[in-house]
């Protein structure tokens, strides 16, 4: 028999054996403990989440003597999916044990007696030690991060939403790709899609331009030659950052509101009132204005600190050779800037085309777009997706437009990143 | 000296003094954009403080300098409105998130950069990916975990939420300051005898005061001013964070609570401001390590 597959094969039968063969007491023992309340206590729990994720439930909403019974399709999806990762994370442990067990057969044979608790505890410590101080963090991520990802995509693939098939009084069902054919084939969905999704691309990259470009104008303003009091501007002009943002997208709201400050400014010069926020086109003026107000603070201080890392020599070659201003930012400076700030552009751009707040505490998506289905004109896509989601109960449309954002994104900000150096060079920094 | 020579250096003069004229005029011109973008900075600001200290209680009466200023709207948001409660919840929330965070945040980062495994890189990969779902379409999900773990409605259940949401981000920034910090350090501890934690306490903390100081400020500044979470995820009243009750006072159209907001708003503000003014220094480095190492 090949060396340590004894062992592997009596912990894959049940848990610990393999280690109780090995003369491994502690390890073995509570491996098998593990398996045992396992088996004894878990079984009801998983098949009834696995039933529940496969059926979506069976019985609707019902009443007896006044209590409430029945099936909630969408919590028994997100029990069941929940039960599959823990599922998955009793695998893992399931399969490191059968590692384990070969492996201390293997040191068996080398003549490495069986280890002791303490000393099982520090090998551990020692050489699984990025392992354990990873858990937590895995941990997090899995339940926290992918669980909603994987409810979502589930619901991309169910009929759930009002008024027909809203649990607890209906059940939801799975229809699997129905609803990315409706998305593509009706009208009204995909003129819809197309325009939110135009304006959300415009949006995406007029605001990450302008503010790149107003952080770099600001630092490159505030670093010039023989500017004073560079530490008071610079305050100045963080101060947006260091706000939270949700307040300032409200103090904004209200200003430029129908009463507020501005159309007060106006009236009092004698000008008409404004609809700042309330005409599609001037809306979206305001609202990358306002984007620009808040987020330049952001790149400011990005490029303060590449500016200060450009070598002062290449500046005084320049000299040297009798370079204007106009051509020494554009062969120096800005390729030096754009080199190492372009994945935090792409980011930006990323986060932006995510920025719910901006647009939902702004505008609401108002004003209201008849040739849209539940969108406005300002509405992004992440706006549209709430709006159906908390006013519509379209669940499942929006799971969709959610997944096609998310792949968006994904494709966009992973490129962004594995274009940055400290990505591609990380060993070469030492 | 020939009268060429002499040709030559007037024109030279000239020249200066027609450079430093243009240096005068570039410099005013630098001044003036300044001002205004100060100024453009600054009118949200004064606008809200000023109507702070407006005696009615509504938008339109509302004037950057009122006639009488008036202190009322403060005292009152400390005698008759619950906002000490949520000032208290949202201080609580944001201390937890800042120490659990950092604590969890520090440790991913050591892991990924200072050990080599398998799935490392699609590790770092998969975080980045994963940061880009929009939180609130996570609601429903986070909505029955923390229901079956009986954290729904808890400051616990939020923390728990906010650490895990606010990982792969903080992880990627941590993670590249580290790799800054030379490995030659590591190894001659390792082999004087120190274990992973002490290297990692000792030698890697200390070293990147700045990036933490950062994670550590901005996971107590994000708690302060997030509105959906707490939204869907707290239901009692006692328990409420300020983001939702300031946004409770003027969401409707009569605005009859704006002065209050304006009150509150500031009194959240200040503490982040001066916060931020402290701190600025690790700020710019912390934001600008990435783009000058990278």
């Amino acid at each position: 028999m090949k060396r340590g597959k004894k062992s592997a094969l009596l912990s894959a039968l049940f848990m610990g054996l393999g280690q109780l063969y090995n003369k491994e007491y502690v390890k073995g023992v509570l491996f098998a403990l593990f398996e045992t309340v396992l088996l004894l206590f878990s079984i009801p729990y998983f098949k009834k989440a696995l039933w529940g994720l496969i059926t979506l439930g069976e019985r609707p909403l019902y009443y007896v003597k006044g209590i409430a019974k029945g099936d909630h399709s969408i919590i028994l999806m997100i029990q069941g999916i929940i039960a599959v990762l823990v599922l998955l994370l009793v695998g893992i442990i399931y399969i490191v044990n059968i590692i384990d067990a070969k492996r201390t057969e293997e040191a068996r044979i080398r003549g490495k007696g069986p280890m002791g608790l303490t000393e099982l505890a520090k090998h551990v410590w020692g050489k699984y030690f990025h392992f354990i101080i990873l858990s937590p963090a895995v941990l997090f991520l899995i339940f926290i991060t992918l669980l909603p990802i994987l409810v979502m995509i589930s619901i991309a693939f169910t009929n759930y939403s009002g008024p027909n098939h809203l649990p607890p009084a209906k059940l939801v069902d799975w229809v699997g790709l129905e609803n990315f054919r409706n998305l593509l084939n009706l009208k009204i969905w995909n003129t819809t899609f197309i325009g939110v999704a135009k304006w959300t691309i415009i949006w995406g990259v007029l605001s990450t331009i302008t503010t790149y470009f107003g952080g770099l104008l600001l630092a490159l303003l505030i670093n010039a030659n023989g500017i004073k009091l560079k530490k008071l501007w610079r305050g100045i002009f963080i101060i947006p950052y260091a706000i939270p943002g949700f307040l300032s997208l409200l103090v904004m709201r209200l200003m430029f509101s129908g009463p507020g400050a501005i159309n007060n400014l106006l009236s009092s010069l004698g000008i008409d009132k404004i609809g700042w926020l309330t005409e599609p086109t001037i809306a979206k003026t305001v609202i990358i204005l306002i984007n620009l107000w808040l987020g330049t603070p952001y790149f400011m201080i990005l490029m303060a600190g590449v500016l200060t890392n450009i070598p002062k020599s290449l500046y005084e070659a320049a000299d040297i050779d009798g370079a204007s201003y106009w051509q020494k930012f554009r062969k120096i400076t800005l390729p030096m800037v754009l080199f190492s700030t372009a994945p935090y552009m792409i980011l930006t751009f990323a986060y932006n085309i995510n920025n719910f707040n901006n647009i939902y505490v702004l505008t609401e998506g108002n004003p209201v777009n008849p040739n849209y289905k539940f969108a406005g004109s300002t509405d992004i896509l992440i706006t549209w997706i709430f709006k159906m989601t908390y006013d519509q109960y379209k669940f499942h449309m929006a799971s969709l437009v959610t997944i096609i954002i998310f792949v968006l994104m994904a494709v966009i900000s992973v490129y962004g990143f594995t274009k940055t150096r400290s990505f591609n060079e990380e060993d070469m920094i030492q | 000296m020939t009268a060429s020579n002499i040709v030559i250096q007037t024109s030279k003069k000239k020249k200066s003094q027609e450079r430093r004229f243009g240096r005068i005029a570039g410099k005013t011109v630098i001044y003036l954009i300044l001002l205004i973008q100060a100024v453009l900075v600054l009118a949200p600001v004064l606008w809200i403080i000023g109507s702070s200290l407006n005696p009615g209680n509504s938008l339109y009466g509302s004037a950057l300098f009122p006639k009488n200023p008036t202190i009322t709207h403060y005292i009152e948001l400390f005698t008759s409105t619950d906002f000490p409660i949520w000032y208290m919840n949202t201080f609580k929330i944001a201390m937890s998130n800042m120490i659990l965070s950092v604590i969890v945040i520090t440790m991913t980062a050591y892991a990924f950069s200072r050990f080599r495994f398998a799935g490392r890189k699609e590790g770092l990969i998969i975080m980045l990916v994963l940061q880009m779902f929009p939180a609130f379409l996570s609601m429903t999900a986070l909505y029955v975990l923390l229901w079956q773990l009986g954290l729904l409605n808890s400051h616990l259940g939020l923390v728990l939420v906010y650490v895990g949401t606010g990982i792969p981000y903080n992880t990627w920034l941590v993670k590249g300051y580290f790799d800054g910090i030379p490995r030659s350090l590591d190894e001659a501890a390792r082999i004087d005898g120190a274990s992973n934690l002490t290297i990692f306490r000792q030698i890697i903390l200390p070293l990147t005061k700045p990036i933490i100081t950062f994670v550590a400020l901005c996971s107590f500044t994000g708690p302060w001013m997030d509105f959906l979470l707490p939204r869907l995820l707290i239901r009692s009243a006692e328990k409420t964070t300020l983001a939702v009750g300031l946004f409770e006072w003027v969401k409707g159209q009569q605005n009859t609570k704006f002065t209050l907001f304006a009150a509150g708003a500031i009194l959240v503000a200040i503490p982040i401001i001066i916060l931020f003014a402290y701190l600025q220094k690790n700020i710019v480095e912390g934001l600008s390590s990435g783009a000058t190492k990278g």
